[in-house]
């Protein structure tokens, strides 16, 4: 049970990466994997100011700054050089490896014997449950403040952009500058996963962003599938629907290495995993 | 309210593949003028319409409007003066928001996009008394995406949305081109109530040579980039069409 439970938590540690991914990717129509990056970014600013002592709302708003900043050179390089989105955030990923380097000091930083958010609540009730209860509060207060941008007209402004530019701009909307603040934010967002994940972990780890990118992706897209067959349009229910995704994408992981498939085989089946789920709806679709 | 001098543009300049999509082009326009462009394709219509609305930067001359010289400015910043139809109804519109979504959007096109909730029952109860009027059954599906609906409703909408907020120039490229011939007669007549309602100057270019003649105050024939003919009030609301099918002899 607390092997799901532990699945469960992860989920939520990655609802950052899959409400990135969901901005980048849904709403602004951008293949965005800066992902890897400003995943161990958060990771590694969280880790170093962790052991340095900083206290805990300096390091929130500086893993939030650091990913918006990576997310918002993405975005630069994306619309004023007009460099493929996907060559951008490769660009910027790479680069990225070396800053995150640099901030760490070495390749791994173990965070055991500091307090941390998880450290909030009195350490007599268990481990898990006490740490899910954080992570919810925490994820929840996230969503809320999402779903609220996206429902003002700063928000209504940048769905539109993924959808028609030529509309956008016609509306008196500077579409570059869409672009790069909705990148910012959803590098931001990964970076709070990395934030989250560095201190449930106990560590902060150069390689921890490998594969990111398809958590996020996977999460999204199992969101996705739901959203298109029941034609959801609340800002709400889309947003519900892809913290359900990364949850579920969790536990499926937790399932396949509960049979008894070798860890070493983890990325295969990820890889597969999400190739199914969007396959899938496509093999049905033909069908009919 | 609009005026082009010496206006030109030249695509790829300098290239084996060099276009001289305008060459010098003078143009005035006075407030409350719907002037039709009509003229061969590549002629410099669409380029000359572009470069009102700022989607084409010319290579020489001025653009102003409103008194105000705009030759610089990009698209989004014109959109103070500005509203367009695009000829593809899917352009006009974000076919994922929904019609209210929509609607909001267009409502701001000359405000900034702030991070309040705009989306009141007042301003949706504003929305589906407009919409109403179309007489098109739309105003109970207003939390419908705008793309479930079909090209001509959608460009109905995008007509009805230009003048949701201040707007003093209406472009349009010819707006029903992927329509059918009902819908066209009724985006048309939807366009020249909204003109006539709201004292709009409108520019539309347009290949259908009966609407050329049936609609405007004024019509301009375009041809190698160069204002051919430039036709106006008595003589132009006695044009018959074929007259303007001689133009094209």
């Amino acid at each position: 049970m607390e092997f799901y439970l532990t699945a469960i938590l992860q989920g939520f540690c990655f609802a950052g990466i899959a409400f990135g991914i969901y901005i980048s990717m849904k709403i602004f129509n951008i293949p965005d994997i800066t992902t890897d990056g400003s995943y161990t970014l958060g990771g590694a600013v969280t880790g170093v100011m962790l052991t340095h002592h900083q206290p805990g709302y300096l390091i929130f708003l500086s893993v939030l700054l650091a990913g918006a900043v990576a997310g918002a050179l993405t975005g630069l390089i994306h619309t004023k050089l007009k460099i493929n989105a996907l060559l951008a955030g490769i660009l910027v990923m790479t680069a990225l490896y070396s800053v995150n380097l640099t901030i760490l000091g070495r390749s791994n930083v173990p965070l055991l014997n500091v307090s941390n958010l998880f450290s909030i609540l009195s350490s007599t009730q268990d481990s898990v449950s006490k740490s899910l209860l954080i992570v919810i509060v925490f994820i929840v207060m996230i969503m809320l403040i999402i779903g609220y941008i996206l429902k003002t007209d700063f928000g209504i402004a940048m769905r539109a952009t993924g959808n028609s530019e030529p509309m956008i701009r016609a509306l008196g909307v500077n579409t570059d500058r869409m672009k790069i603040i909705g990148l910012a934010m959803a590098n931001a967002l990964t970076a709070l996963s990395g934030y989250l994940m560095a201190q449930q972990q106990g560590y902060a780890d150069i390689n921890m962003g490998i594969g990111s990118v398809i958590i996020g992706l996977g999460s999204v897209i199992i969101a996705e599938t739901i959203i298109n067959w029941l034609q959801i349009t609340s800002v709400w229910l889309n947003l519900l629907l892809v913290l359900a995704g990364a949850i579920v994408f969790q536990l499926v992981l937790a399932f396949t290495l509960s049979i008894g498939v070798d860890a070493n085989l983890l990325k295969l089946v990820i890889a597969l995993f999400v190739l199914i789920i969007v396959g899938i709806p496509r093999l049905i679709r033909r069908e009919i | 309210m609009i005026a082009l001098n010496d206006v030109s543009k030249t695509f790829n300049p300098g290239k084996a593949n060099a276009i001289n999509a305008l060459g010098s082009v003078n143009l005035q326009i006075a407030e409350g003028e719907y002037v039709i462009i009509v003229g061969a394709n590549g002629s410099g219509k669409s380029t000359l319409l572009n470069v009102i609305s700022g989607s084409i930067l010319p290579n020489e001359g001025s653009v102003i409007i409103d008194s105000n010289d705009v030759t610089k400015l990009p698209e989004h910043q014109r959109s103070k003066w500005i509203a367009r139809i695009f000829q593809n109804p899917l352009l006009g519109t974000a076919a994922d928001l929904s019609i209210i979504d929509n609607f909001r959007l267009a409502a701001l096109r000359t405000q900034t996009k702030s991070l309040t909730i705009g989306k009141t029952t007042e301003f949706k109860n504003k929305v589906r008394d407009r919409i109403a009027n179309l007489n098109m059954g739309l105003e109970n599906k207003l939390e419908q995406p705008i793309g479930t609906l079909s090209g001509g409703q959608r460009q109905a909408l995008t007509l009805l949305m230009s003048v949701m907020d201040n707007c003093k120039i209406l472009l349009l490229d010819e707006p029903t081109a992927a329509l059918d011939p009902r819908s066209a007669t009724n985006i048309l007549r939807i366009a020249d109530d909204i003109i006539k309602q709201f004292k709009l100057t409108a520019v539309m270019v347009t290949h259908n040579l009966k609407d050329a003649v049936n609609y405007g105050s004024r019509i301009i024939q375009m041809d190698e980039g160069n204002i051919l003919k430039d036709i106006t009030g008595i003589e132009k609301s006695t044009l018959k069409q074929t007259d303007v099918f001689e133009w094209f002899g």
